[in-house]
C-alpha cells in the first residue's frame, strides 16, 4: 500500500518537474521561431509573444542571398559534422577497446597520457594550430575541422567507462575461439554492444561540431567553404543597411533544423535501449 | 617557374615606377600573365590580374558597383567582380565580430612581401576607430596617396578637410580616402519639443541646445515635464571624444593619457544620470533598451546621430507617425563613423587602385549618386552644399526637413581628434569601465582601476595610464 | 591450431594498432600546436598595432606577471559560475535519468520528454545568449511580465548586478547542459543489468534506497566522466558570459571567466601571456581532474585493473 502511494507521489512530482523543464526548453524555441517570423523593424521595437507575418520574407531573403550562401553552408556543416561524428566515435571506441581489452607494455602510460590531455582547453592550442595548418597547406580547407576529431580524449573516456561497465571480456574470448579476427570482433561484436554510447557521443559530437565557431573562424576563408556559425557571424557583422535581425533569427532557425533531424534519428537508438538484457550474456 | 620570374620582374617594375605606375617593361610582362588588357585602366601599367579587396561587409562593393564605370558584372555570391578589362576584383570579406576582420587583414598584410602577386592585398578598408593603426607611418602598410599618383591637394580638394586629416599619418601624409563623411546632428521628437518649449521649429530648438551649458538648463526643463534629454551616457560620448586635444597615446610612447574632455564626460554623465536627464534603464547603445527608447512610448527627447543613424537606426525603431522627428545643430560638432579606403603597400595593381579611389572618393557626380542611392552623407563639400539647398533631398521622416541643411555646416566645422592606433580599445573600454560607476555598482577609483586593467590587457605594450585632473 | 598459436603470440600488437590513429591525430593536431603554446609562454611576443614585438626570451616573467594580475579572482568567478550551473544540472539530471529508466514509474509521454530536454543544447551558445540578453533586458519581456503580475513595481536590472548576471549565466548553463547530462546518465543506467533491479525489487528495496545503493554506485564511472567533462566545460566557459557581458564580465569584472581572460590576450595577440595562462589552466584542470578521478574511483586505479570493475559490475 505504502509503496503504491509513494509511487503516486513520485509520479506527480515527476510530471511537475518534467512539465516545468519542458516548458523552459520549448520556450526558447518558441521565442526563436516567433522572432524568425518578424521583420527587422518589428524586432527593433521590442519583444512580442505573437508571431509576425514575415516568415516567408525572411526565409526568402535567407535563401536568395547569394552573398550568404546559407544552403551551401548547411551542406558544409553537414559534411564537417557528420564526418567528425563518425570519425570521432569510431576511433574513440577503437582506442577505448584497444586499451580495455588488450594487455601491453605501454597500456598504462597511454591511458594516463590520454587522461592528462583530456583536460586541455581547446582554445589553448588555437594559435599554434592555425600556424601549423597554414604551413602544411590546409588553411581554408574543411579537413582541419574534421581530422582532429579522431583524437577526442573526452569521448574516448566515455567509451572506456562504458566498456568497463558493459563489455565482459569473456565475450571477446568467446569470439576468438569462434575464429573471429580482432578487427572483426571489434566491428561485429563490440561496436554493436556500444551502440547506445556511440549514438550518444555521435549526437554530442555532431552538435558540438555543428555549433563550433572558434576554429572554423580561424581556418575558413572562402565563402563556399564557410560553415553555418561563420555565416551567421558574418551576417551579424553586416553593415547597418543590411543588418537584419529577422534574417539572423531565420538563419539560426534554419541552421537548427538539420541537427534536430539528426538528433531525432539518433535519439531512437538511445531511447530504444538496445543493450537492455540480451547482449550482456 | 615562369610565373615566378614574371612576378619578380613586375615587382621590380612597380618599385621602379611607383610614381608613374607606367613601367617601360610593362607591355611584355602584362601579356605574359595572360592579361587581356586593352582598356584604359590597364593600358599603361604592369598590372596583376586580380585586385584583392579586404572588407568587413559589402557596403563598399555596392558603392563600387554603383559608380565605378569599369565594372562589368559581379558573381552571384558577391565574391568576384569582373572589370571590363578582364581584371577581377576578389572580395575578401570577414566579419568584424570578435575582431576577425582585423586579425585576418593583419595576417595578410604581414605576409604581403612574400605573397604571390595575385594573393597580395591591393585595397583594404578601415573605420575611424582604428584607421590610425593602418595609416601609421612606422607600420607603412597603407601607401601614401602621392605614391599612387594622386595629389590630395588638387584631386581631393573638394573633400572635407577632417576626413583627409583622419586618413593621414603622424607626418601629415595622406594614406587613405573616404567616400563617406559622418557629421552628426541632434535629432529630436517634435511632439516633446512642442510640449516643453511650445515650438518644434529647428532654429528655436537649436537655440535651446546650442552648447553644453544651455543644454543643461534645457535638460532641467525637460526633466520637469517628465522627459529624458538623451537615452544614455553613451550617446554623448562621441561629442566629448571627438574634441580631445591630444591623442590617447602619443606616437612612440606607451602611456595612455585620459584627456580632460573625457574626464568631463565622466563628470557630466554621472551628474546627468543622477539628475535624471538620462534614462537609467538604458545602458549603452545597440541593445534592446536603446532601440526601445526610440519608440513612441519612450520619454527620450533627442538622439545624437549621423545620417546613417537617422535612416537605419532611428527610422526602423520609430513606430509613430512619419514626420515626428526634426533635426537641428548638436551642442558640439562631431563625427560618427566612416569607412576609409587604403591602397596596400606592395599592391601589384596600383593603377586600378588609383582609379577606384578616385572614382569613389573624388568624383562629385559619383558621390552625389551615392548620396541619393544609399543615403550616405558623402565626401564632397560643394556637392553637399548644393544638396543642402536642393529640395529633393528633403526627408519625409523628418517632416519634410532637409537634413543636409544642418549636416553640411557641421561637417565643415568638425575638428577631428588627434588619432592613435589605440583608439578603438580606449574608446570602447573607458565607456565599459565607467558604465559600472554611473550605474552605482562601483566607486570612481574602482572604475579607474578596471579601465587600467582592461586597457593593459588589450594593449600589452601600455605601461602607464595618466588621468587628467 | 593456427588460432591457438595466434593466441599465444599475444594480442599486444593489436592494442598498439587500435590506439595508433588516436595518437597520430593527437600528435599532429594538438601536440605540435601545444608545444608552440608552451614555448611562447617564455617569450615576450605580441602585436602592437600591426607590428610584431618579439619574440624575446624572458623566462618566467609572463607567469609572474599573471600571478600579480586578477587571474585568481577570475578563477574564483569561473568556479562560482560553474557551481551555480552544475549543482542544479547534476541533481535534475540524476533525478530525470532515474525516472526515465525506472520501469515501474508509469510516465506518459516519456519519449516526448526525453527528446525535449536535450533541445536547448542544439542552439548555438551565442544565439542562446543573444536571446537571453533580449529577454532579460531592463525593458524586456521578462520584466514586463513580472510587472504585469505585480511581482515588482520597477523593472529589475538583471544584468546590472553581480548576483543577477551570475544567476543568468548559471541558468543558461543549466538549461543548455542538463539534457546532455541526463542522456549520458540514462545510457549508463541502461547499461546496468535489469536483473539487478529485479533482485532489488524482490528484496523490497524502495526507489530511494535503490537509487542510492544500486544505481549510483554502478554508474560511478560515467558519473565521474560527467563531473570531469563538466569541470573542463566549466573551465572553458566562454560564449555565454562573453556575449551576456560584452566581453568584460560586467559588472565590475565579476563574471569574467578564465577563458574570457585568455581570449582578451588572444585578441591582443599576446602569444606570450596567452601561452602562460594556458599553461596555468592546464595545470589547474589537471589537478582538479586528478582529484575527481581519484575520488570517484575510491582510490582504486581502474586503468590498471579494468577487468575487475567490469566483472564486479556483472556479478553484483
Amino acid at each position: 500500500m505504502k509503496s503504491t502511494k509513494n509511487k503516486l507521489g513520485e509520479t506527480i512530482l515527476a510530471y511537475l518537474v518534467l512539465i516545468i523543464l519542458s516548458f523552459l526548453c520549448l520556450f526558447f524555441f518558441y521565442i526563436l521561431i516567433v522572432n524568425a517570423t518578424r521583420s527587422h523593424a518589428d524586432l527593433q521595437k521590442g519583444f512580442s509573444w505573437l508571431p509576425g507575418n514575415y516568415f516567408l520574407e525572411n526565409l526568402k531573403s535567407v535563401a536568395n542571398d547569394g552573398s550568404f550562401p546559407m544552403f551551401k553552408g548547411i551542406i558544409n556543416s553537414l559534411i564537417v559534422s557528420s564526418c567528425s561524428a563518425a570519425l570521432c566515435t569510431y576511433f574513440s571506441a577503437l582506442t577505448a577497446y584497444g586499451l580495455y581489452a588488450y594487455q601491453f607494455k605501454l597500456k598504462k602510460v597511454a591511458f594516463t597520457f590520454i587522461m592528462a590531455i583530456l583536460v586541455m582547453p581547446t582554445q589553448v592550442t588555437a594559435m599554434g594550430f592555425l600556424r601549423l595548418m597554414t604551413n602544411i597547406g590546409l588553411y581554408d580547407s574543411l579537413l582541419p575541422l574534421i581530422l582532429p576529431s579522431v583524437a577526442s580524449p573526452a569521448v574516448f573516456y566515455f567509451m572506456y567507462s562504458y566498456l568497463e561497465s558493459s563489455l565482459p571480456l569473456s565475450l571477446v574470448e568467446a569470439a576468438r575461439i569462434d575464429g573471429s579476427g580482432e578487427f572483426m570482433t571489434f566491428n561485429r561484436i563490440v561496436l554493436p554492444i556500444m551502440k547506445p554510447a556511440v549514438a550518444v557521443q555521435a549526437i554530442f559530437t555532431f552538435v558540438g561540431s555543428w555549433n563550433n565557431y572558434f576554429v572554423p573562424a580561424l581556418i575558413i576563408q572562402s565563402k563556399d567553404k564557410m560553415t553555418v556559425p561563420i555565416l551567421i557571424a558574418t551576417l551579424r557583422g553586416a553593415d547597418y543597411m543590411n543588418f537584419d535581425m529577422g534574417k539572423i533569427y531565420m538563419m539560426i532557425t534554419v541552421a537548427i533544423v538539420p541537427i534536430i533531424i539528426v538528433y531525432l534519428l539518433l535519439s531512437k537508438y538511445i531511447i530504444a535501449g538496445i543493450t537492455l538484457g540480451g547482449v550482456k550474456e | 617557374m615562369k610565373k615566378r620570374v614574371v612576378s619578380l620582374l613586375m615587382a621590380t617594375a612597380i618599385s621602379a615606377s611607383l610614381l608613374t605606375a607606367c613601367g617601360g617593361s610593362g607591355s611584355g610582362t602584362a601579356n605574359a600573365t595572360g592579361e587581356t588588357g586593352g582598356d584604359a585602366a590597364a593600358a599603361g601599367g604592369t598590372e596583376g590580374a586580380v585586385v584583392n579587396i579586404y572588407s568587413w561587409n559589402d557596403e563598399f562593393r555596392t558603392r563600387l558597383e554603383a559608380v565605378y564605370p569599369e565594372v562589368e558584372s559581379t558573381s552571384d555570391d558577391g565574391t568576384v567582380t569582373k572589370l571590363k578589362d578582364g581584371v577581377e576584383i576578389h572580395w575578401i570579406i570577414n566579419p568584424n565580430q570578435d575582431g576577425v576582420y582585423q586579425q585576418k587583414l593583419d595576417e595578410a598584410l604581414l605576409n604581403q612581401a612574400t605573397a604571390a602577386d595575385d594573393d597580395k592585398v591591393d585595397i583594404f578598408l578601415s573605420e575611424t576607430d582604428y584607421v590610425f593603426k593602418y595609416t601609421d607611418a612606422d607600420a607603412d602598410v597603407a601607401m601614401p596617396l602621392t605614391d599612387l599618383g594622386i595629389d590630395p591637394d588638387t584631386d581631393l580638394a573638394d573633400q572635407y578637410p577632417f576626413t583627409r586629416t583622419t586618413a593621414s599619418d603622424q607626418n601629415g601624409v595622406q594614406r587613405g580616402s573616404t567616400w563617406q563623411c559622418c557629421p552628426g546632428l541632434l535629432v529630436y521628437r517634435r511632439d516633446i519639443a512642442k510640449d516643453v518649449f511650445g515650438t518644434d521649429d529647428p532654429a528655436a530648438v537649436g537655440e535651446k541646445v546650442k552648447d553644453w551649458d544651455t543644454l543643461k538648463a534645457t535638460a532641467a526643463e525637460l526633466k520637469a515635464k517628465g522627459y529624458y534629454t538623451f537615452a544614455s551616457y553613451a550617446d554623448t560620448f562621441r561629442l566629448y571624444g571627438n574634441s580631445i586635444s591630444e591623442p590617447w597615446v602619443t606616437a612612440g610612447e606607451t602611456t595612455v593619457k585620459v584627456d580632460p574632455q573625457i574626464m568631463n564626460w565622466i563628470k557630466d554623465s554621472k551628474e546627468w544620470l543622477d539628475a535624471g536627464y538620462f534614462d537609467k534603464t538604458v545602458k549603452g547603445q545597440w541593445n534592446d533598451d536603446w532601440n526601445k527608447s526610440m519608440s513612441s512610448s519612450s520619454k527620450v527627447f533627442a538622439f545624437l546621430l549621423p545620417a546613417w543613424g537617422i535612416d537605419f537606426t532611428l527610422n526602423p525603431n520609430w513606430d509613430g507617425e512619419t514626420g515626428a522627428w526634426g533635426v537641428t545643430n548638436p551642442p558640439q560638432e562631431y563625427n560618427w563613423g566612416g569607412s576609409y579606403i587604403h591602397a596596400a603597400t606592395g599592391t601589384d595593381n596600383p593603377q586600378h587602385v588609383k582609379d577606384i579611389i578616385l572614382a569613389l572618393t573624388a568624383n562629385k557626380d559619383n558621390l552625389i549618386k551615392i548620396s541619393r542611392d544609399y543615403l550616405d552623407f558623402t565626401n564632397t563639400v560643394s556637392g553637399m552644399q548644393e544638396a543642402a539647398t536642393d529640395a529633393s533631398f528633403a526627408s519625409d521622416f523628418l517632416g519634410g526637413q532637409n537634413a543636409y541643411e544642418y549636416f553640411a555646416p557641421v561637417a565643415e566645422n568638425i575638428q577631428i581628434a588627434p588619432l592613435s592606433s589605440y583608439d578603438q580599445g580606449c574608446v570602447e573600454l573607458i565607456q565599459n569601465a565607467f558604465s559600472d560607476y554611473f550605474q552605482g555598482n562601483v566607486d570612481y577609483d574602482r572604475a579607474k582601476a578596471n579601465f587600467e586593467t582592461a586597457i593593459k590587457e588589450r594593449y600589452p605594450d601600455i605601461t602607464e595610464i595618466q588621468w587628467a585632473e | 591450431m593456427n588460432k591457438k598459436k595466434q593466441h599465444h603470440l599475444s594480442y599486444a600488437k593489436w592494442g598498439y594498432i587500435f590506439i595508433l590513429p588516436f595518437f597520430l591525430a593527437f600528435f599532429i593536431f594538438s601536440l605540435i600546436p601545444l608545444v608552440d603554446t608552451v614555448r611562447y609562454s617564455f617569450y615576450e611576443y605580441y602585436r602592437s598595432g600591426i607590428k610584431e614585438i618579439g619574440p624575446t626570451f624572458i623566462g618566467l616573467e609572463n607567469y609572474a606577471e599573471l600571478l600579480k594580475s586578477d587571474m585568481v579572482a577570475y578563477a574564483g568567478n569561473t568556479l562560482i559560475l560553474w557551481v551555480i550551473g552544475f549543482i542544479p544540472q547534476i541533481v535534475i539530471a540524476l533525478l530525470l535519468a532515474n525516472w526515465f529508466t525506472d520501469v515501474r514509474l508509469k510516465i506518459r509521454g516519456k519519449q516526448f520528454f526525453k527528446i525535449i530536454i536535450y533541445l536547448p543544447n542544439l542552439i548555438m551558445a551565442s544565439a542562446f545568449a543573444m536571446l537571453f540578453f533580449a529577454l532579460f533586458s531592463t525593458n524586456g519581456p521578462i520584466n514586463s511580465i513580472l510587472m504585469s503580475i505585480g511581482l515588482t513595481d520597477t523593472p529589475i536590472d538583471f544584468m546590472g548586478t553581480t548576483f543577477g548576471t551570475r544567476s543568468l549565466i548559471g541558468l543558461m548553463n543549466f538549461l543548455m547542459w542538463f539534457g546532455n547530462t541526463t542522456i549520458m546518465l540514462m545510457a549508463a543506467i541502461m547499461g546496468i543489468s535489469p536483473d539487478i533491479f529485479e533482485a532489488a525489487e524482490l528484496d523490497g528495496c524502495g526507489s530511494f534506497r535503490r537509487f542510492f545503493s544500486i544505481t549510483l554506485p554502478l554508474i560511478r564511472p560515467i558519473l565521474a566522466y560527467t563531473l570531469i567533462t563538466s569541470i573542463i566545460g566549466g573551465l572553458q566557459m566562454f560564449d555565454v558570459p562573453q556575449i551576456l557581458t560584452n566581453g568584460q564580465g560586467n559588472p565590475d569584472r565579476t563574471s569574467m571567466t578564465l577563458i574570457m581572460f585568455l581570449n582578451s590576450h588572444l585578441k591582443s595577440r599576446n602569444y606570450g601571456m596567452a601561452g602562460a595562462l594556458s599553461v596555468y589552466l592546464f595545470i589547474v584542470s589537471g589537478i582538479l581532474c586528478f582529484f575527481v578521478y581519484r575520488m570517484t574511483n575510491g582510490g582504486d586505479d581502474s586503468a590498471a585493473k579494468p577487468r575487475k570493475h567490469a566483472k564486479g559490475g556483472k556479478k553484483a
